[in-house]
């Protein structure tokens, strides 16, 4: 098994490219299918620690606080993101509870704890242990990170509450507004990018210092 | 144009490095995943997915969601479309419109672009590849914000709660929404699109 550093294949239809250096913020798309080959991740790797940083914040407030606070003749109720699934479970549907569980409280935090254990450890030399299997993780739980769902489901929610008592956002609203944003961003970077920054070990480094050689000779 | 299959090279589906003379069971040396040339078994796979998908898709539509109690003890009972019409009436014709694409029309247009998909490859039909490539990255775009309605009858779950005033229940067909919505995430995980182009090319 020999690796092909040059070449890329298109994940949507298997057309074999060259593999581009691409310039600032340039995307490399298929010829044939117009599916996206690679993207310039450019300083985005800089900026994506503070960012993971700020949404961890965010993702606390939007844990400790009640979401949505409403008041019914004299009586108010109020409920956090975990008082949802525990009331979910009370009322005989664990499924559904396990579902909100890791969909908006357990993936995001797992997403978010483990950027931010490999992203230092990307600029040293060498990888942190259990690299490959994080990365795969993160890489497969992606599409499972659903709080901007969850942000539009709590202001439907809430416009349907309005109807019927006085309704008061929390402050995790807030905050889930704010984490909604900045995983957005966080999410804009590819964690496959993460091999690519993350190593030379040895063989790609002879490969490539064997490539510049070879086309130092031909000039 | 070359494909990787026809030139014996496979690509990594996690890190998309390009690997020669591979051999069945060996994994990618750069990240350790198992190397495969096309996802395993697809066809099959995704087929068994999108029929559990349709027959959950009635049971989700025709159960209630959402059981309200109000405090004379009256019951009401919402299914997915009384919700949304319910939206329309009272006057937010914005999020009537939102929950009528999220909770209707996506996992409709969904199975619909699935089993099309499905069809297609396996009549071996070169028809309209580009649209059809562009119309499974769509699906694999919009196919988690089916859960829209999941997490609403969740939160009112959680929040009405007032004894002997209002109570929300979650219905059965919460359940039977849930299931459609995963199971239709994975059906378009479980699809390889690269079948399609592989069907039609000679």
């Amino acid at each position: 098994m020999q690796k092909v550093p040059d070449l890329i294949a298109c994940e949507d239809c298997d057309t074999i490219h060259r593999r581009l250096a691409l310039g600032y913020n340039e995307i490399a798309l298929c010829s044939c299918c117009g599916a996206e080959l690679e993207r310039d991740m450019g300083s985005h790797g800089k900026r994506l620690l503070p960012l993971t940083i700020a949404s961890l914040f965010m993702y606390i407030i939007a844990n400790a606080f009640p979401i949505v606070e409403m008041e019914l003749h004299g009586l108010a109720s109020r409920t956090t993101l975990i008082g949802t699934v525990f009331s979910l479970n009370a009322h005989g549907m664990p499924l559904i509870a396990f579902l909100v569980l890791t969909t908006t409280i357990l993936f995001p935090l797992f997403q978010l704890l483990a950027l931010i254990y490999l992203i230092p450890s990307i600029s040293r030399v060498g990888r942190p242990p259990g690299f490959n299997l994080l990365v795969r993780m993160i890489q497969t739980l992606r599409p499972w990170v659903m709080v901007e769902i969850l942000l539009l489901g709590v202001i439907v929610a809430f416009v349907k509450l309005t109807n019927m008592a006085a309704v008061v956002p929390g402050p995790a609203l807030w905050a889930l507004g704010a984490l909604a944003l900045l995983l957005a961003s966080v999410f804009s970077f590819n964690p496959r990018y993460m091999r690519r920054i993350a190593l030379p070990d040895g063989r790609e480094k002879t490969m490539s210092a064997n490539r510049t050689a070879r086309s130092a000779e031909k000039t | 144009m070359k494909t990787a299959a026809k030139l014996g090279l496979v690509s990594c589906h996690y890190c998309s490095t390009v690997w020669k003379d591979v051999e069945a069971h060996d994994c990618c040396e750069r990240c350790g995943t198992k190397l495969h040339r096309r996802k395993p078994d697809s066809l099959n796979r995704t087929w068994a997915l999108v029929i559990a998908a349709c027959l959950m898709y009635f049971p989700a539509n025709l159960l209630p969601v959402m059981i309200t109690t109000s405090f004379l003890g009256e019951e009401q009972q919402d299914t997915i479309m009384s919700g949304i019409v319910y939206f329309w009436v009272s006057g937010s014709w914005v999020l009537a419109i939102i929950i009528f694409i999220a909770s209707f029309l996506v996992p409709l247009f969904k199975l619909a672009v699935m089993v099309l998909l499905l069809i297609t490859v396996q009549r071996h039909s070169s028809w309209r590849l580009i649209e059809r490539a562009k119309l499974y990255r769509v699906v694999e775009l919009i196919g988690r914000w089916s859960m829209l309605d999941v997490f609403v009858v969740s939160l009112l779950t959680g929040l009405v709660q007032i004894k002997g005033f209002a109570t929300v229940q979650t219905g059965a067909g919460i359940a039977a929404f849930a299931a459609v919505v995963v199971l239709t995430m994975f059906a378009s995980m479980s699809f390889d699109p690269r079948l399609a182009w592989d069907a039609a090319r000679p």
